[in-house]
């Protein structure tokens, strides 16, 4: 039997960084700024023998999402697995400093951030380091006046200090081809043994990092298909809702709480783990 | 690099603040005390190993679950006592192996627990106390971006075990697929790539590099030293602004940073075009 | 290391062309493309894999024997392959008309 909307559904993940910025946008309001003919690359990596991309894998655009305005900073996974350094770390963090001012003005500006990434770009460690923790600042700040988004479709994810600073998202959607965590499944394997972390098991994987298992667990606002149109409704939908009552990162105690309900002296089996994760909530 | 060898954070939180325990209900890998600090109270917190702690990856001094959510939770209390006070200073004292790299961790999402206590420590900030971080020994990655990285000032010891980077040098040479020979030679020529905490210091991101003749036994004199300069970093924060712009100011800035500064200049003009 | 190479056609026609198509992953290439400003069409080539110059020629020898506008464009290669690299200055081609 034939799903005609199956058919007709547009792809979010096979779309570039600039695309899925692109896409969200009121139709002939998107504007990009800082874009590849402005040159502006990383100064670390022709002599470490990695070529630089003219936007250094990060896409800045200007417009408005269901009329509202609207940033929207995408980090793209094709170039340097999506990895922040220098320049794509600066542009990222100079947007959502850009937008604060635009509030600070009367001009409600929400960001939204689609973010594809490993983390610090390794070629240059600790100004990768730097500007994340800069833009989890800018984060904050921003999220004072107008609601900050991170959506993470995959194929990449989020991962690295990056995820640090989708948790201080004011929402967070996520495809269930989508993972997020602090550490992907090699560096824990490499870190820890095979026997922590099976990084062929894929089941595992998703089971721990992958978009469903995040919503179970209360920590993604909007699970969609891999769907364009679905990702670009619930991107309008949590702009138009404004600022959460609490956001997730201030909410110390619920999450401290979950976390002391866990025995750690054996590992869990996912299911179960959510289970007892959800204890006690509201259906 | 100097190993971690996991003695100096307790022992910098003892000398500094008196204490060596942690808070009632706080695993005994937290300590966090308030302490006189220049004539004012002032909130000290460590991460260190514990050898009997809940979770198996985080007992060597990693940032782990308990860790995080502990900071997190006390730096929010202070920020509730001082609401309508004086802000008092809060001094991260960084001696942080790694987060911490496990299957439960990821599992409960230990991101989040990252994310809290970096919202804990910005919105200190944010609030007007004066957050100092001062690097003792070892600032990796994720364990310092939730300890630390979001101080108005960060201090560090001069000394070849204090250490800040993204990774350690034995991981980054497997997945860079370099010796670590030629991963020192690059950071040599590199100065973000760099182990060395005087290269780091070329970065425009330390306020202040410190002498201590041997910083896993605190000396009195030493001590009285870090604490001079302790408040002389909580008085600039005082008449400085709340965020993080002292990163991009400072004269190492203006040349380490470039990049990052024209970023900034060109984002604004094109900005105000649109 | 980067190798850089530079190739220029005289003779061309003035354009306003504009495009920038591509990403700089593995296995592929990004174009940027601009008008020269001049008369002749300028090519600079930033590739991580050394000593292949004589391909690059004959790939743009055969670009700029059907393209006659005076562009300046730019490669950022990451080991693509000949088809994949004309391939892309199709699309760019193509991408500054629309």
């Amino acid at each position: 039997m034939t799903d005609w909307r199956f058919l007709q559904r547009k792809s979010f993940i096979e779309l570039s960084g600039r695309e899925r910025a692109q896409a969200l946008f009121d139709a002939g309001t998107a504007r990009e700024l800082l874009g590849p003919h402005d040159r502006i690359e990383s100064p670390w990596l022709e002599r470490q023998g990695v070529t630089p991309q003219a936007d250094d894998g990060c896409v800045i655009c200007k417009g408005l999402i269901g009329g509202e305005a609207a940033v929207v900073v995408a980090i793209d996974g094709a170039f340097q697995g999506g990895s922040i350094g220098e320049v794509s770390g600066a542009k990222m963090c100079a947007a959502l400093d850009l937008a604060v001012r635009d509030n600070q003005r009367g001009n409600k500006m929400s960001a939204v951030l689609l973010i594809e990434t490993g983390g610090v770009r390794l070629q240059e460690a600790n100004l990768g380091l730097a500007a994340i923790a800069e833009i989890q600042a800018s984060i904050l700040a921003l999220r004072r006046y107008a609601p900050v988004i991170a959506v993470t479709a995959g194929t990449v994810g989020c991962f690295g200090g990056m995820s640090l600073a989708a948790g201080l998202a004011s929402y967070m959607v996520m495809t269930r081809e989508a993972r997020l965590g602090m550490n992907g499944p090699e560096v824990i394997e490499q870190e820890a043994g095979v026997d922590e972390f099976d990084a062929s098991d894929r089941a595992l994987i998703w089971a721990i990092h992958g978009g469903e298992q995040r919503y179970r667990m209360g920590l993604v606002d909007a699970l969609v298909d891999d769907d364009t149109a679905q990702v670009v409704s619930a991107v309008r939908t949590l702009i138009a809702k404004g600022l959460p009552a609490m956001h997730r990162s201030q909410q110390v105690e619920m999450l401290r709480e979950r976390t002391r309900r866990l025995d750690p002296s054996t590992q869990w089996e996912p299911a179960e783990f959510c289970a007892t994760w959800t204890r006690g909530e509201k259906a | 690099m100097s190993d971690y060898t996991g003695v100096r954070g307790r022992r910098w939180f003892e000398a500094l603040t008196g204490s060596a325990a942690p808070m009632s209900g706080d695993p005994a890998s937290a300590l966090v005390a308030d302490a006189e600090l220049g004539g004012e109270m002032a909130r000290f917190a460590a991460v260190v190993p514990d050898p009997q702690g809940l979770f198996p990856r985080a007992r060597q001094g990693e940032v782990g679950l308990e860790q995080a959510y502990a900071l997190a939770a006390r730096v929010r209390e202070m920020i509730a006592m001082d609401r309508d006070r004086i802000r008092r200073p809060l001094i991260a004292i960084v001696d942080v192996k790694s987060q911490a790299y496990g299957r439960r961790e990821e599992m409960a999402a230990i991101y989040m627990a990252g994310a809290a206590a970096v919202d804990a420590y910005a919105t200190a900030r944010m609030e007007g106390h004066p957050v100092i971080a001062l690097i003792v020994g070892h600032a990796f990655s994720g364990a310092f971006l939730a300890h630390g990285y979001q101080a108005n000032r960060i201090l560090a010891f001069d000394d070849p075990g204090v250490v800040i980077h993204a990774m350690h040098k034995e991981a980054a040479a497997r997945i860079t697929r370099r010796s670590l020979l030629e991963l020192d030679r690059l950071g040599k020529q590199i100065a973000p790539l760099s182990y060395d905490i005087r290269d780091y210091a070329t970065l425009g991101l330390l306020h202040a590099l410190l002498h201590v003749e041997n910083p896993e036994t605190p000396q009195p004199g030493e001590v009285q030293m870090v604490r001079a300069q302790l408040i002389a970093a909580v008085k600039d924060t005082r008449v400085g602004p709340r965020d993080l712009s002292c990163r991009l100011t400072s004269a190492q800035a203006q040349t380490a940073r470039r990049a990052t500064l024209l970023v900034r200049r060109k984002l604004e003009e094109q900005w105000a075009e649109v | 290391m980067i190798e850089t190479l530079e190739y220029e056609y005289p003779d061309r026609q003035a354009t306003t062309a504009r495009a920038h198509v591509g990403a700089v992953g593995s296995g592929d290439l990004e174009v940027l493309l601009e008008p020269s400003g001049t008369n002749r069409a300028q090519v600079r080539i930033r590739t991580s894999v050394s000593g292949f110059a004589s391909t690059w020629k004959t790939v743009l020898d055969r670009f700029f024997s059907r393209y006659d506008e005076a562009v300046r464009i730019e490669i950022n290669d990451a080991g693509a392959t000949p088809g994949t690299v004309a391939l892309r200055l199709e699309q760019a081609v193509e991408a500054s008309r629309r």
